[in-house]
């Protein structure tokens, strides 16, 4: 650092630094487990570059898995079937490594809309979706999408037609859940690869619905020019 | 363990108990009557497997579909949505 920071810009760094995510110490549960971690390296039943290399795997993968079975079960209406009967059984036949998770697809019809949640934790499907953003594990949407989900979907700006009925899946026990969104209309020329582009996370959480229209950031093409 | 004693369809009902251990039912739906969408599989029993134990006897496990309305009176959104819970056999008992 070279130490030349002025403050031209605006605000009170003493009131804008957030504290530390270790500013209150280790709690038991927090000690208990560096505890163990360094027995069980210590004593060679793995490394602390296994673990890394493990952390590194479960933070590598992505919702682009998941959104590549989505799109194969747009354009191939078998694999549609062997996907709702059996999630993992058709994530391995794309190759996909899934682990011990037994996964339900659950797919939105013109009637019903599905929406995930785990009102107990944060159970989510990781393997395929990749790690949960911070909103899926936040009380707010845990406690209030069972009771409102129509509200909690309004706050994400979706808006579902008159008559559609809401399906919220709480992951409570030994089940992964995986929305499959409706393929949307004027997309029937689109490639596999197109289709998977516009499958997003939050489609396949169900608090959002596959759009084909391009969004570009707002400002961007101002900043682009 | 005994065979899975609920069919899909069936009309069933969570039971009302507070165990002090670790379980996996929701405050939500102790008490309410649902109908039987799916038999997942048979799965060790989390209460004693979270407290050292072995999960045996294993236990079906269900999802339950409970509609909204059953759940929260009038605060539900709409009288067509639907909740679906993952329940194990030795909370629900047949329910007219």
């Amino acid at each position: 650092m070279s130490g030349g920071h002025e403050h031209h810009h605006g605000h009170d760094h003493d009131r804008t630094f957030q504290p530390d995510d270790d500013a209150a110490g280790l709690s038991e549960h927090m000690a208990l487990v560096a505890a163990v971690r360094e027995l069980l390296i210590e004593q060679d039943i793995y490394s602390a570059e296994d673990e890394r290399r493990a952390i590194e795997r479960m933070d590598a993968r992505s919702p682009a898995t998941g959104a590549r079975m989505v799109a194969r079960a747009w354009v191939d209406p078998a694999y549609r079937e062997r996907l709702l009967a059996d999630g993992a059984a058709a994530a391995r036949e794309l190759g996909i490594e899934i682990g011990p998770t037994r996964l339900i697809v659950v797919a939105d019809t013109a009637e019903t809309k599905n929406v995930i949640v785990c009102t107990l934790c944060s159970c989510y499907p990781r393997w395929v979706l990749g790690l949960p953003p911070a909103w899926y594990k936040a009380r707010a949407y845990r406690a209030r999408v069972v009771v409102e989900p129509r509200a909690v979907l309004a706050e994400f700006g979706t808006t579902l037609p008159e008559g559609m009925a809401v399906r919220v899946h709480d992951s409570t026990a030994d089940m992964r859940y995986m929305v499959l969104p409706r393929r949307p209309e004027g997309t029937g020329s689109w490639s596999e690869e197109a289709l998977a582009g516009i499958v997003s996370r939050d489609c396949m959480i169900g608090v959002a619905l596959p759009d084909p229209a391009p969004h570009p950031a707002p400002g961007a093409a101002e900043s682009a020019a | 363990m005994s065979a899975p004693r609920f069919a899909t369809g069936a009309r069933v009902r969570v039971a009302t108990r507070h165990p002090a251990c670790h379980h996996r039912v929701p405050a939500y739906i102790k008490g309410h009557a649902g109908t039987v969408e799916r038999l997942c599989g048979v799965f060790g029993n989390p209460e004693t497997l979270a407290h050292g134990g072995d999960g045996l006897p294993a236990q079906p496990l269900y999802r339950v579909r409970f509609a909204a309305r059953a759940l929260w009176g009038t605060r539900a959104e709409d009288e067509a949505d639907t909740v679906e819970v993952e329940v194990y056999e030795h909370w629900l008992e047949a329910a007219p």
